[in-house]
Parts: structure tokens; C-alpha cells; sequence
């Protein structure tokens, strides 16, 4: 009997999370006034339209069309069989009248009612850091976000980010590289792969984090949804990294929805020159945290000293001495051969025969054809 | 009276003999035409008529019969209007019958009964020669074309008087004659361009050098501007030169094709550069009367297409068969040609469509985009590459010539010792090159020291290569090490191939 109860309730608590378009403040109210969410759901419209009066003097503004999407929403067929496909589908949800609900969401401005999530719930006794930047991202931005999302998830920190295309994408890549824990905050539908190249990462974060979304299942990705969505990104976290921005970026929402919550704001510096970097200058300049190693962020969430520091590998003691010179020629952004050709004097053979070896050697990689970079260790 | 003379017809890159049967006899005059015609041909009577005319020979008004056999094989082209005329004039009694045997004859008449010249002289008088003709009669200006067949007397003529002048009396008549060594001697003169022009670009020069040398194909990667379309038009400058029997081919195409103008032979390598809106037909060649195409007339030469991505897509993997047959074959209801296609195929193309990934500062587009424009070239396709290498933007120090930069004749010589290598190696196996090297002559000609070999597995493992990938490296692995004059193959040239190796999808913008 207790246990149907409490299917009820989940029952009515997925309806009200369902109503389209009513902030969360309203429905909150709502249960309030009835007593919970069944009371509220079997109220007849006398009722309803006297609740509506005394909250309308308490300044609420509930509308005709409130009411309406209320009244149409009663629907207990549609509501069981959307409850199915989620069941079905491994589909989650989490309500604010739900004890687990984060506290950190629960107390910004305009918070979702309801949260549907897939993979594991999100742990609330873990720092969470977001990462996020541009999506047509540099080779430069690339590698930098996958080693730093690398460095901190393997100091047990979540690594929370957008699912979009570049940095976002390299964020979750470098997470799961040291099998850390990473969620993803979707624009979408909970069920949609946006965008759809990343399907095999999108299978791969419900494993050992999940992926959460406000939209339910079929949602379209929309323009607007990714605004809505930045501001579940910064308050989930407890810092935000920002990788590569443009001068106007859409990460820069989420920086300022950050600062609003009161959050850490750390950015990735880049050449003067680059336009990708231009906004994380910007930031750093405000006052932003300049971030050149893991340490930088690591510093501010443990409270421990991470005892392994991220030591520097002697290099001269173990590469010849050709590689060596070579290898102090590349850096992040990428050089061609043709470059390394003048740079270094040697003839094509031989210099491409030192490559392999630093290749094979796994300290350099090629981003691109006949491009070198560094690899980060 | 019955008379027969010889002529010949293009079929695929080959003549074939047709016999050219008049007869007179009485009835109501008529001059009637038979035997699988097109419509070209069977305007030949008109013009002959009217020619004949002009000529001064009277026609008496008499019932005038021609045959064209082999009746089952289309005829085209207006080279039979010669033959028409004088197998009409022997069977009137101009000229002796037997004057006609062992001789063939090919022409186009004009009105006042000059002899205007025709394609294809080249491989129809081979062909005679083949099947054991004596002597051939052209057009004047065709008879150089012919006179390069050897154990043939060709003569030039240039009216219809001058054929059966020649017809009555071949003593009196001096056969056409080439100096084939002057020919041959005579091309290697003022290059307009040479490799010393391009500045710094040292590691794509090294890579087209070896591409040269083993006959591999390339495909050039880089931004706009980066010297990719002035690297690939110098490439004709370092090939090395074309022997007597390789020329005879090419020239037999060319001749076909029309293209030969007024030059015996073809005696430099062919570099054909078609611009991306060419059609599938004139690529692989094709047409209602089938035509060699661009990668027939690249045949022993280069085939260089600019902008890869922007050719039509469907017309560039038609590619696929001829680049490892090395020859096309085109099936028409009537007949099947096969035309041959060994060219070396350079390519080149930008990274993205605006030209700049990866330098972010520039480029726009986003990765999709970038994959979508490399999409454009199929996977397959680029299998067919076996050196891929990147060009970079040449900056103002480079263009600020610092040093003096090696000439197409110092790269040319290197080419040479790596060919003359290639070809003792390879002595009576039809092969010539490194690019032509099966799985199992990799097996007996790359083979490796334990050293080489464990590289190798390393970087196979590394980098997630393919099988196919795998003997790519060893054939130019193979050709490093003839430029190197090395017996065998060193780690060194294993790397160097290594770095060459065709871009793989995977490592484009990769995650």
C-alpha cells in the first residue's frame, strides 16, 4: 500500500514537472496552497480559480493560460504512457519537492522544477568544475582542455560540460581518458544525440557519470534552449574553466550566469593574437583566475596538497641528443615539418626519422598531417 | 570491272584493314555506297564524285558499286574518301589493279580534289605494317606521322593527281623519311619553368621527387597560395625521358585524339591538367563514338587535377578501376574499347572549403564542415595515394629567397640513377616502376631487416594502420631507398615513408 502511495506521488510529481511553460516558483506555491501534487492534480477548477485569486494578491500573476496548460495537463492516459517511454528508455527524473534535488540548483533564480538525467545521479559530496569554450576550437584548445579535464578528474573531481561540439566535447573525452566522471547538461531532449557524432561519447558518459537535461524526451534543440541550459551548467559547479572564447561567446553566458551565482571564474590564456583567446583574456582581466596547470584549479578545491606533484620528466637524460633538439622545437601549436626543415637544419630524412621516433615515443603527436605538436603528459 | 583497294579503320587504338571494293557495270547510272556507313562516310560520295570531277577524270555514265568489308563493322571518319577514288579510278582503268595491292590508302578529299590530312594515321599505318603491307599513302601532312612506322614506305600525297601519279609509277616517287634521333634530340630545349623557382617548400619537392621516381601517386594538401598548382606544373620538367616504344604509344592516342597536330611523335612525357568542370566522358574518355579521354592522354605522363574536392564527384572515382588496371575499358552495344591509362595521378586540394584549417585565426568553418569538404573524396579513392603530404603557407622570409634552390636538372639527374635501379631490378618482369609492385613481389623486393621490421610493427600498431596502408609504405620505402642508391631498406627510409603515408580519415580533425 505505502509503496503504491509513493508511486502515486511520483506519478503526480512527473505531471506537474510536465506542465509546459510554468516556472518552478508557481508550481512550488501551488502544492503548497493544495497540500501536495494529487491534492492539486483532483482540485476542481472552483478551487483552482480561488487559489489563483489569493495568489494573484500575493503578486504571482498567474495567467488564464497558466490554468489552462494545468487543466489540459490532467491527462492520466498521456501521463502513463509518457511515464513508460521513460521507463522504457532508462530515463530518470528528479523533482525540487525531492530531498535529493541539489541544493545548488534549488536556490538560483528561476530553477527547473523537474531534471531528467541518465547514467547515475549526480554525487552531491563532489567538487564539480565545468569546462567550456568555443566549438570550433584550435588544435591548441583541443589538447589543453583534454589534459586538464584529464589532470582533474583524476583527482576525483566531476567534470560537468555542454556536450556540444569542441572544447565541450574534448572536456568529456579527456575525463573519461582517466576513467574520471563526467556529466553532461543537454540544450535537448534528454533522448537526442546532439550533436550526433558524439553518439559514442554520449553512450559512454552514462557509464561512470550521466548525462541531465530539463527538456523531455523528443525536445528539439533549440537556439534558445542553450542559454536556459548554461545557467544549470554554472550552478551545478563549483568553478568554471573556460577554454577558448571569442570576444562574444555564448560560454561567456554561462561565465556571467557564474558570477551571478557567486561562483569561481578560471580561464585558459593564448597568444595576444588570437581571436579564440580574445575572451578569456577579457575574463582574466576582469579578474578571472589565470589557469596555466591543473594545479592552479586543484589549489583552490582540495584541501589536501595533491602529494604527486605533476612532475617534470627529465628529458635530457633520456632522448638523444637529435630528438631532444627537435623536441624543443614543438610546442601546442601545431608546426609543420617544412618549419622544423629550417629550424633545425637537418635534411628530410633524418628529421623525419627522429619524428617517428618521438612519435612512437608517444611525446609528440600529429594533430593534423606533417603537423607536430606536444602531447601533454 | 571490278577493282579493290585498302584502307583502314580506328577501332579502339588499333586500325583495322578495310577493304575498299568498286565495280562498274551497265544499268542506270548511280553511284550507290554499301556496308555499315555513318552518315560521314556516305557523304564520301558526293565529295568524291565532285572531286574526280574537278580533278579532270570524266566519269562515263555507268552504274558505280562500292563496297566497304568487313561489313559488320561500323565505318567512320572521312579518311575512306581517297581510297573510295581510287578503287573508282582503277576499276575505269586509270591504274593497274595489282599497283593497288600492298598498298593502303587514307585520305580526305575537298572539293577541288585536294587532300585535306585525318586522324588516327599513326596506329593505321602500324597496323599495315602489322599485317604486312608494303607501303601507305597520307595526306601530305599527315606523312611525317607515318613515316615514323619503320618497315613501311609511307608517301605523302596532296591531290588526287599526285595519288594516281604515284599509283602508276612508285619507282619514280621518293618515300617520306623521319630522322627519329633528331626528333628525339631536338625537345629537350628552353624550359619556361623549373623547380629552382618554387622557394622553401623543401619537404613537398622531396615528396614529388620521390613520387617521380617510383611512378607513385600524390596528393597535395594546402591553404591557398601555398605554391601546390607551381610545385605540380614543374613536375614535367624532372620526369625523365621518354623511351622510343612508350613514345609510340602515347603518339598512337594523341594521334587518334587529334591532338598530334603537325608533329611526328609525342616526345615529351604528357602533363594533362583538365579543369574541375570536365565531364565523366572526357576524363575516362567515351562519347557515341568512343574517344580516348584525359587519363588516356596522360597515358605515361602525368594526370593532374587541381582542386580534387571541387571535381564532380561521381567523375573522380571513375578513377578507381583505371588507377589500378592502368588501362579503361569502355563497353559501347557495338564494340569494347580498351584504351590504355598508366598515368601518374597528382592531386592537391585545400583542408577545408575556405582553405585555413587549422590556423583558427583564419578559418572559420567548423569541423563538420571541414569533414563534410574531405567527404567529398572518397575513402577508396584515397587509398589510391601512396604519398600525401601537406603543404605549408609560405611566409615573406621564405619568399625572401635565402638560398639558391635546386634545379629541376640536378632533381632529374637523382631521378634517372633511381629509375636506371628500377629497371635492372625489374628486368623482363613487365614491371618498371615501384608502384606497380604485387603483394608478392613486396615480399621478394621490400624485404626487411629485424630492425626495420620492428619499427614498423610499431608504427603499425601506433597508428592504427590497414593492410593496404602497410604495402604502401614498403613500395615507397622501396623507392627511398633507390634514391638513396641503398640496397636495402634502412629504418630511415622506413620512416621517411611512414610520413608520407595517405591521410586517414580518422586522424582529420580527430577527437
Amino acid at each position: 500500500m505505502d509503496i503504491e502511495c509513493a508511486n502515486n506521488e511520483a506519478i503526480y510529481e512527473y505531471w506537474l514537472g510536465s506542465i509546459p511553460n510554468i516556472k518552478a516558483k508557481k508550481l512550488l506555491t501551488m502544492v503548497e496552497y493544495f497540500g501536495s501534487p494529487e491534492d492539486l492534480y483532483k482540485a476542481s477548477l472552483k478551487a483552482m480559480e480561488q487559489m489563483i485569486r489569493e495568489c494573484n494578491s500575493k503578486e504571482l500573476n498567474f495567467t488564464d493560460r497558466d490554468l489552462e496548460a494545468i487543466m489540459i495537463g490532467r491527462d492520466m492516459d498521456l501521463i502513463s504512457k509518457n511515464l513508460e517511454y521513460l521507463n522504457t528508455h532508462d530515463i530518470k527524473y528528479i523533482t525540487m519537492l525531492n530531498r535529493t534535488y541539489p541544493d545548488k540548483l534549488r536556490y538560483i533564480y528561476n530553477p527547473p522544477f523537474l531534471l531528467y538525467y541518465k547514467g547515475k545521479p549526480l554525487p552531491d559530496n563532489k567538487k564539480i568544475i565545468s569546462i567550456v569554450g568555443a566549438r570550433e576550437c584550435s588544435i591548441y584548445g583541443r589538447e589543453t582542455a583534454k589534459y586538464i579535464a584529464a589532470a582533474l578528474a583524476k583527482e576525483d573531481i566531476i567534470i560537468l560540460s555542454g556536450l556540444a561540439r569542441g572544447i565541450d566535447t574534448y572536456a568529456h573525452i579527456g575525463a573519461l581518458s582517466e576513467e574520471g566522471t563526467t556529466y553532461g547538461i543537454m540544450g535537448c531532449g534528454i533522448d537526442i544525440c546532439y550533436p550526433v557524432e558524439n553518439i559514442d561519447l554520449y553512450m559512454d558518459m552514462q557509464v561512470k557519470g550521466g548525462i541531465i537535461s530539463e527538456y523531455g524526451p523528443g525536445c528539439k534543440p533549440l537556439a534558445y534552449h542553450f542559454p536556459m541550459r548554461n545557467r544549470i551548467i554554472s550552478a551545478l559547479s563549483d568553478g568554471i574553466l573556460v577554454i577558448e572564447a571569442k570576444e562574444k561567446s555564448g560560454s561567456l553566458i554561462t561565465v556571467d550566469m557564474g558570477l551571478e551565482q557567486g561562483k569561481e571564474i578560471y580561464a585558459v590564456p593564448g597568444r595576444v593574437t588570437d581571436k579564440l583567446s580574445e575572451g578569456c583574456h577579457n575574463l582574466i582581466k576582469m579578474g578571472a583566475k589565470l589557469v596555466t596547470t591543473p594545479m592552479d584549479i586543484l589549489e583552490d578545491l582540495l584541501e589536501y596538497n595533491p602529494s604527486k606533484e605533476i612532475k617534470q620528466l627529465e628529458l635530457v637524460d633520456i632522448l638523444p641528443q637529435d630528438e631532444l633538439a627537435i623536441y624543443e622545437l614543438i610546442c601546442l601549436s601545431p608546426k609543420h615539418i617544412e618549419e622544423l626543415v629550417v629550424l633545425t637544419g637537418f635534411d628530410i630524412g633524418k628529421l623525419m626519422e627522429n619524428l617517428l621516433s618521438l612519435e612512437l615515443k608517444d611525446l609528440i603527436i600529429q594533430p593534423m598531417k606533417n603537423y607536430y605538436i606536444r602531447r601533454n603528459k | 570491272m571490278f577493282s579493290k583497294a585498302y584502307s583502314a579503320v580506328i577501332h579502339g587504338i588499333d586500325g583495322l584493314i578495310v577493304s575498299v571494293e568498286a565495280d562498274v557495270s551497265d544499268g542506270l547510272p548511280l553511284f550507290d555506297m554499301v556496308g555499315l556507313l555513318n552518315s560521314e562516310v556516305k557523304e564520301a560520295r558526293e565529295r568524291v564524285r565532285i572531286a574526280l570531277k574537278n580533278s579532270g577524270y570524266r566519269l562515263p555514265a555507268k552504274r558505280i558499286t562500292v563496297n566497304l568489308s568487313p561489313a559488320d563493322i561500323r565505318k567512320e571518319g572521312t579518311a575512306f574518301d581517297l581510297p573510295v577514288a581510287i578503287a573508282i579510278l582503277t576499276a575505269f582503268g586509270y591504274i593497274h589493279d595489282e599497283n593497288l595491292h600492298n598498298t593502303l590508302i587514307i585520305g580526305e578529299l575537298s572539293l577541288n580534289g585536294n587532300i585535306n590530312k585525318v586522324n588516327g594515321v599513326l596506329p593505321l599505318v602500324y597496323a599495315a605494317k602489322q599485317e604486312g603491307f608494303l607501303r601507305c599513302i597520307v595526306p601530305k601532312d599527315n606523312a611525317d606521322e607515318g613515316a615514323v612506322v619503320k618497315g613501311i614506305k609511307t608517301y605523302g600525297v596532296s591531290t588526287i593527281k599526285e595519288a594516281v601519279d604515284l599509283l602508276c609509277d612508285f619507282e619514280a616517287h621518293k618515300p617520306t623519311t623521319v630522322d627519329l634521333d633528331m626528333l628525339f634530340e631536338n625537345k629537350t630545349g628552353n624550359e619556361l619553368v623549373d623547380f629552382s623557382d618554387v622557394n622553401g617548400q623543401a619537404a613537398v619537392k622531396r615528396a614529388i621527387e620521390i613520387a617521380v621516381s617510383g611512378m607513385h601517386n600524390i596528393l597535395m594538401i594546402g591553404p591557398p597560395g601555398s605554391g601546390k598548382t607551381m610545385l605540380a606544373t614543374r613536375i614535367p620538367t624532372i620526369m625523365p625521358e621518354l623511351s622510343f616504344d612508350e613514345s609510340m604509344e602515347i603518339s598512337k592516342i594523341y594521334s587518334i585524339a587529334g591532338l598530334l597536330d603537325s608533329r611526328a611523335l609525342i616526345t615529351r612525357r604528357p602533363f594533362r591538367s583538365p579543369h574541375h568542370s570536365i565531364t565523366s566522358t572526357a576524363l575516362v574518355g567515351g562519347g557515341a563514338i568512343p574517344k580516348p579521354g584525359e587519363i588516356s592522354l596522360a597515358h605515361h605522363g602525368v594526370l593532374f587535377l587541381d582542386e580534387l574536392p571541387e571535381f564532380n564527384k561521381n567523375t573522380i572515382e571513375l578513377l578507381r578501376q583505371p588507377l589500378e588496371e592502368k588501362a579503361v575499358t569502355i563497353s559501347r552495344l557495338n564494340a569494347t574499347f580498351r584504351y590504355p591509362a598508366g598515368f601518374m595521378l597528382v592531386a592537391s586540394m585545400n583542408p577545408c572549403s575556405c582553405g585555413y584549417y587549422p590556423d583558427r585565426n583564419k578559418c572559420n568553418c567548423s569541423l563538420p564542415m571541414v569533414k563534410r569538404y574531405l567527404g567529398k573524396i572518397s575513402k577508396p579513392l584515397l587509398d589510391r595515394f601512396d604519398i600525401c603530404i601537406e603543404a605549408m603557407q609560405i611566409n615573406y622570409k621564405e619568399l625572401e629567397n635565402r638560398k639558391i634552390e635546386e634545379s629541376s636538372a640536378d632533381m632529374r639527374s637523382r631521378i634517372y640513377r633511381a629509375r636506371q635501379i628500377q629497371v635492372e631490378r625489374y628486368k623482363g618482369q613487365d614491371i618498371w616502376f615501384n608502384c606497380q609492385l604485387t603483394s608478392r613481389k613486396i615480399k621478394k623486393y621490400c624485404s626487411l631487416g629485424a630492425k626495420e621490421q620492428s619499427l614498423l610493427e610499431q608504427a603499425f600498431i601506433k597508428m592504427n594502420l590497414t593492410a593496404r596502408a602497410y604495402h604502401r609504405i614498403l613500395k615507397v620505402a622501396r623507392t627511398i631507398a633507390d634514391l638513396d642508391s641503398s640496397e636495402r631498406i634502412t629504418s630511415k627510409h622506413i620512416s621517411e615513408a611512414i610520413c608520407y603515408r595517405s591521410i586517414d580519415a580518422k586522424y582529420w580533425g580527430q577527437m
